[in-house]
């Protein structure tokens, strides 16, 4: 009973720590798609995020600092996609392609020609990443059933970031669904014109929304490399801007289903780390891959309308031209 | 493009002449591009005008680098065709990356199966089979953008990451040589090889240095006709514009958007499709892992740069394939410089070329406007 309780909060815990880059990156996401700014480029900022993070930190010893740098970045790279999108009424697709091929090529090309380590940044020391909250009371509490062993497991010791997470989440779905600033961004993916009649500049609040995105892109990057790992390595993000996307889709542009999708395709993530070579009743071994591919086959199924139905806010991908 | 025209100077605005669109503006987006790659090479340490113009040197300034150019050239040419027709329809087909792994697929298992028959055949059916696989890849999110309405953009994106994973399963579990560590299939019989151009050259007596460079390079220019003669000379080719211009118009007039979506995503697929014929018969005579290498990607910049013209996408793809070639080259050269240095010039030159190409359009424009009212002073 025990042994089974333990694997679970295991998985729990494993689910949690892979979810929580996607949570900051999908929601990343909420907030430019919300305001009619597509961005497939959280792949490429999380990664510049995730260099600068772990570069910086490395240098001067202080994961904040890291923490900034990677903020710094993203907000740029989102500042640059802005400038291209919102300014220059230029195609989204292709803005967050370009900055994700740019930023793929760029983090190792300067890690590369930084730290002469092959294109990633040396191991960082304990107390470059950002910390683990150890919360009092793990002794005292460890006798009791169930409720010790969760928190020994669950909700001590969690890194500082996850905790972080946890309040963009609920700060998130208040600012959409009570803020006038929330309120605003999404009429501006919905109706930009109608936003220009009251007096609001469209121009404005989307890139607010866009500089929102590269602050919380630049948090996933953080996490990543000085968080969950301990340094910045090539293709470290490995398509989870992608996946991110995928999740935000499958939330429907909504933050607590958001929510659910990444903690679902995370926990496909840990079953199937667990699963590998495991014969199953009746199915017998799953190959991994197929589990890897899950998270895409559903949010495509649900896409195509087979699993609920998922609407895009109306005015996203579309430049707000004002003399029109 | 619905761009604000302010009229400048008294009277009716100058025309701004076609080559500034097709020309000055590619190559002044192209300038900035660059001028910010030297940057980053400058921050790196090292002098951008010396890699830059070593780069030149390697991808064009011997035959056997032109050789590897056009080699890359010949898979962009593929993939650029491939986001050009899905564009004439209006569509945005970024599954290219997916397509061509397919195709790749498609290719390799001709490859596979088909030894002891001479290598004409071998390279017919495997342009049809990549061809098949690769519309296959493109007909489900074509089907499920004209059916359902799912967005092309996002489900060819999942489209890519699925290919990968089916990908990665075959080649690990089922189509690996047997006794072997690295997912690859056994190399096929040397007979069926699409025979590089060293070969077939040597055949009337001419003679290169040896390249990856093959006969699909051929069938990538043939391509490239065919495409002109479908989309602009064709029934179904005017369809395809018709709907990608105006979807409500191409209704009264009696055209199907769904048909044609369909049919513009089969054609994009196929022909990213072709990628595995230059790649797998053409090079690596096995179907490995990873072998697309973002040959899609590139291809959405060719086809921007290209402005969707053939002629335009067989040059940007040039480019694109001198980019490939002098930067892998300049790696060897430069302790500093690593492969990577070729996204981030690829990168610049798609946001600028691409997502940033209206960036000097209304300053250039005004500037013609303005001689053309002082010079003629029309009604």
């Amino acid at each position: 009973m025990d042994d089974i309780l333990i694997l679970a909060l295991l998985l729990i815990d494993a689910t949690i720590r892979v979810a929580t880059p996607l949570v900051l990156a999908a929601f990343a996401g909420l907030y430019c798609e919300r305001a009619g700014v597509v961005d497939i480029g959280l792949e490429g900022k999380m990664l510049a995020g995730a260099f600068f993070a772990a570069a910086v930190a490395y240098s001067t010893g202080s994961p904040w600092l890291g923490l900034l740098a990677a903020i710094a970045a993203s907000v740029t790279l989102a500042l640059v996609h802005g400038f291209a999108c919102i300014t220059h009424h230029g195609n989204q697709v292709v803005s967050g392609m370009a900055i994700n091929i740019l930023v793929a090529g760029l983090a190792p090309t300067l890690a590369y020609a930084w730290f002469k380590q092959g294109g990633q940044t040396p191991l960082l020391p304990g107390e470059a990443r950002l910390p683990q909250i150890r919360l009092p009371g793990v002794e005292a509490l460890s006798p009791i059933p169930v409720i010790g062993p969760i928190y020994r497991e669950l909700i001590d010791d969690t890194n500082v970031l996850i905790w972080l997470t946890l309040l963009v989440v609920i700060v998130t779905h208040w600012v959409l669904t009570r803020s006038r600033f929330g309120l605003r961004l999404r009429a501006v993916g919905e109706s930009p014109a109608a936003v220009d009649t009251a007096g609001l500049s469209v121009t404005k609040l989307r890139y607010q929304a866009v500089i929102l995105t590269g602050v919380l892109t630049g948090m996933a990057g953080a996490y990543l490399s000085t968080a969950h790992g301990a340094g910045f390595v090539r293709d470290m993000t490995a398509g989870k801007g992608y996946l991110a996307l995928a999740a935000l889709i499958f939330g429907k542009w909504r933050p607590w289903p958001t929510l659910f999708a990444c903690l679902l395709f995370a926990f496909t993530d840990a079953v199937q780390v667990r699963l590998q070579g495991v014969p199953l009743p009746i199915v017998g071994v799953i190959p991994v891959q197929f589990i890897q591919m899950l998270p895409y086959v559903l949010t495509v199924l649900l896409l195509a309308g087979f699993v609920g139905k998922a609407i895009a806010p109306k005015a996203s991908g579309i430049p707000y031209v004002k003399e029109r | 493009m619905a761009q604000g025209m302010a009229s400048k100077g008294f009277g009716m605005p100058g025309e701004v002449p076609g080559w500034v669109n097709y020309a000055l503006l590619p190559l002044l987006n192209l300038l900035v591009a660059l001028i910010l790659s030297g940057l980053v090479i400058l921050v790196i340490g090292e002098n951008p005008v010396d890699v830059l113009s070593l780069m030149l040197v390697e991808a064009v300034g011997y035959p056997e680098a032109i050789g590897y150019t056009l080699y890359y050239a010949t898979s962009y040419i593929f993939t650029g065709l491939a986001v050009a027709i899905a564009f004439h329809c209006g569509l945005f087909n970024i599954g290219g990356e997916g397509q061509a792994y397919l195709g790749g697929l498609g290719a390799g298992l001709v490859g596979l199966a088909m030894t002891g028959w001479p290598w004409p055949v071998v390279a017919v059916a495997a342009i049809l089979v990549s061809a098949l696989f690769g519309a296959a890849w493109a007909w489900i999110p074509g089907w499920l953008q004209a059916k359902r309405g799912s967005h092309i953009v996002i489900t060819t994106i999942m489209f890519n990451f699925i290919a990968a994973s089916i990908m990665t399963y075959l080649l690990v579990d089922v189509l690996i040589k047997p006794g072997q560590q690295s997912p690859e299939t056994r190399e096929f019989d040397p007979g069926t090889w699409l025979p590089s151009m060293e070969r077939a050259l040597g055949w009337v007596g001419v003679t290169i240095p040896a390249s990856p460079l093959n006969l699909s390079f051929l069938w990538a220019l043939a391509c490239c006709a065919l495409f002109q003669l479908f989309l602009w000379r064709t029934r179904w080719g005017y369809e395809i514009r018709t709907v990608g211009q105006n979807e409500r118009a191409a209704v009264y007039a009696g055209i199907s958007p769904s048909r044609n979506i369909i049919l513009a995503m089969l054609i994009s697929g196929a022909l990213a499709g072709f990628v595995g014929v230059n790649e797998i018969l053409g090079v690596q005579h096995r179907i490995l892992l990873n072998f697309t290498g973002g040959v899609g990607f590139v291809g959405i910049a060719v086809a921007l740069m290209g402005r969707n013209h053939p002629v335009g996408i067989i040059l940007a793809a040039l480019l694109f394939g001198m980019l490939a070639q002098g930067g892998g080259q300049v790696s060897f050269e430069y302790p500093n410089v690593n492969r990577e240095l070729v996204m981030v010039i690829q990168g610049l030159v798609i946001l600028f070329a691409g997502a940033l190409e209206n960036l000097f359009k209304p300053q250039v424009e005004s500037l013609f406007r303005r001689r053309g009212s002082r010079g003629e002073g029309r009604s």
